[in-house]
């Protein structure tokens, strides 16, 4: 879909900060606040916006246990259809976070979330290693998130800048 | 022994402090204070660029340079301004890499002036102008750009003020601290005013990559004008560079040899560690550079629809980073509002009047701050405004 100027920039800025008021979004666009509800509400229709989530710093919160690992997952693909089929067959497993068709040495990326180490294990021998055409799996646990989807987690936002300057 | 300042240069005695000095000092004390009136971006320097500075460290490029700057690094210059805004120098020749604009401005001064010999000033403008003349032993000639031609010189008001003595015009465009920005057609005529009278034309282009709306134009791609500019840019703000002290100045050789006399025996070169640095901005910068714009372009929007709609009538600015809405409507000076709204809001702005007497009724509001900070000093500015009626 050919996005207008406007619409490319109203994606852009949601996507950094999707809880900015519309009538200020409105201004940094120049379109008024109705404009910018239209634009705002056809993107969603359209599901170019997709959905609005937060980046959880989960580390920081108290007894949370939860484990991410990256697997590479080698397949065979079907006749047909490809790799779709055996990718939908692993995303529609509600632990699987992300899958990505890759280049290179391995065929798909599964991102999975788990309460612990042993949950994801299991979901790998159980669930993941057993599909007909896996053929083999590596997985990779997450230690630590220093930054993802484009947000350093730990970063002072202090300015550094002397207060008046010429 | 003479009293301590009786040692000092009449010069140095007569030299005023910036009125932009007393706001610093004003604000420096205070907690909790929002700033508008940082004169430069809010971005830190891409770590691609800060990363080549220290494997530069690391690896040992620690001695001079040559005096006119790395060769490599005029090299990359030359190729940058003919790729962005077609205008070709020669690397060897007609390049000198300086600390800061600021520098490339003293030595250009001082490279063309003789006693008495006037330099028109276009105001408001950077508030270095005037004074860098003056040392140079010139006279500056000011020139007052009005809001009602949204603070852009007019070849009219030039030729005013031209006289047998004018050897240079200084041009900031975009301007600190209205935004302004001349487009093609602006600089033609002003391009006419300069041949007509046989002027150079300094111009100071530092704020080239931050602009908004038009295409950029440099003064010495219009046509017959590389022989007379004398052109001035950097990294400072374009590449969020200000504090490695970077610019250079391009100029016909005749002009870059004179000018490469003073740099060689004043400054020797430019910091070594912060040419490595420019080269790797100009080679890998670019998109850094444009995901700058866009930012910067968003929040003018904001800032400009925000003041016009709190009262404070404000041009769209065509570059730069500075908003610079008109308080008139409040009855009070630029002075007077913005040391009120700093007591009483703890917001600093800039007051026009330090710019030039046309600043006056007017406040210069950078918008290279978050947009988080710049809704909450609207937000003051509002109450502060609503309750002076």
């Amino acid at each position: 879909m050919k996005l207008s100027e406007k619409e490319l920039e109203i994606v852009e800025i949601l996507e950094k900060d999707s809880r900015i008021q519309t009538e200020d979004l409105a201004k940094m666009v120049n379109l008024s606040t109705e404009e910018t509800e239209v634009a705002i509400k056809k993107l969603e229709e359209q599901k170019i916006i997709v959905k609005y989530i937060s980046v959880i710093d989960w580390s920081k919160v108290e007894d949370h246990t939860g484990v991410t690992a990256m697997i590479d997952v080698k397949v065979t693909p079907q006749r047909g259809v490809g790799f779709n089929e055996i990718a939908e067959r692993i995303y529609r497993f509600k632990e699987v976070d992300s899958v990505y068709l890759m280049s290179g040495t391995y065929d798909l990326s599964v991102v999975i979330e788990g309460k612990s180490m042993n949950e994801i294990a299991n979901f790998v021998s159980q669930k993941l290693s057993t599909l007909d055409t896996v053929i083999s799996t590596t997985t990779h646990f997450i230690l630590k998130k220093y930054k993802h989807d484009g947000t350093i987690f730990e970063q002072s936002d202090e300015d550094k800048r002397i207060v008046v300057s010429p | 022994m003479k009293t301590k300042t009786s040692y000092l240069s009449k010069k140095a005695q007569e030299l005023k402090p910036s009125g932009i000095r007393r706001f610093f000092d004003l604000a420096a004390g205070m907690e909790g204070v929002i700033s508008l009136g940082v004169g430069e971006p809010d971005f830190v320097t891409p770590w691609s660029v800060r990363e080549a500075a220290i494997t530069s460290i690391e690896q040992g490029y620690t001695s001079y340079s040559a005096n006119a700057g790395l060769l490599e690094l005029r090299e990359e210059i030359a190729a940058y301004m003919n790729r962005q805004f077609h205008v070709a120098y020669s690397p060897k020749s007609e390049i000198i890499v300086t600390v800061g604009a600021s520098q490339a401005i003293d030595i250009a001064m001082r490279a063309i002036l003789d006693p008495g010999d006037e330099v028109i000033v276009i105001e408001p403008c950077f508030v270095s102008y005037a004074p860098m003349v003056d040392l140079a032993g010139g006279v500056p000639v000011t020139v007052q750009t009005l809001k009602e031609n949204d603070f852009k010189i007019l070849p009219s008001q030039l030729k005013e003020v031209i006289t047998p003595r004018t050897k240079a015009i200084m041009l900031c465009s975009p301007n600190n601290p209205t935004g302004s920005m001349l487009n093609k057609k602006e600089l033609e005529d002003l391009a006419a005013v300069a041949e007509k009278y046989d002027l150079l034309v300094i111009a100071d282009e530092i704020y080239a990559e931050l602009v908004y709306d038009e295409k950029y134009t440099s003064l010495a791609a219009i046509k017959g004008m590389r022989e007379r500019t004398i052109l001035i840019s950097g990294f400072s703000k374009g590449f969020a560079m200000t504090g490695w002290r970077l610019g250079f100045v391009c100029a016909p050789e005749e002009l870059t040899q004179a000018m490469l006399k003073i740099h060689q025996y004043a400054i020797m070169c430019a910091p070594t560690m912060a040419q490595f640095a420019a080269i790797d901005a100009l080679q890998n910068g670019r998109s850094d550079v444009e995901d700058m714009v866009k930012s910067y372009r968003r929040r003018r929007n904001f800032i400009v629809q925000s003041f016009n709609e709190i009262g404070l009538s404000c041009h769209t600015p065509g570059g730069a980073f500075y908003a610079f809405p008109s308080i008139e409507s409040t009855g009070l000076t630029s002075d007077q509002f913005a040391e009120r709204l700093l007591k009483e809001e703890s917001v600093a702005v800039v007051p026009g009047n330090v710019f030039g007497e046309s600043g006056e009724g007017h406040i210069r509001c950078s918008y290279a701050t978050s947009l988080e900070q710049i809704q909450e000093a609207i937000k003051r500015i509002k109450r502060f405004i609503d309750k002076l009626n």
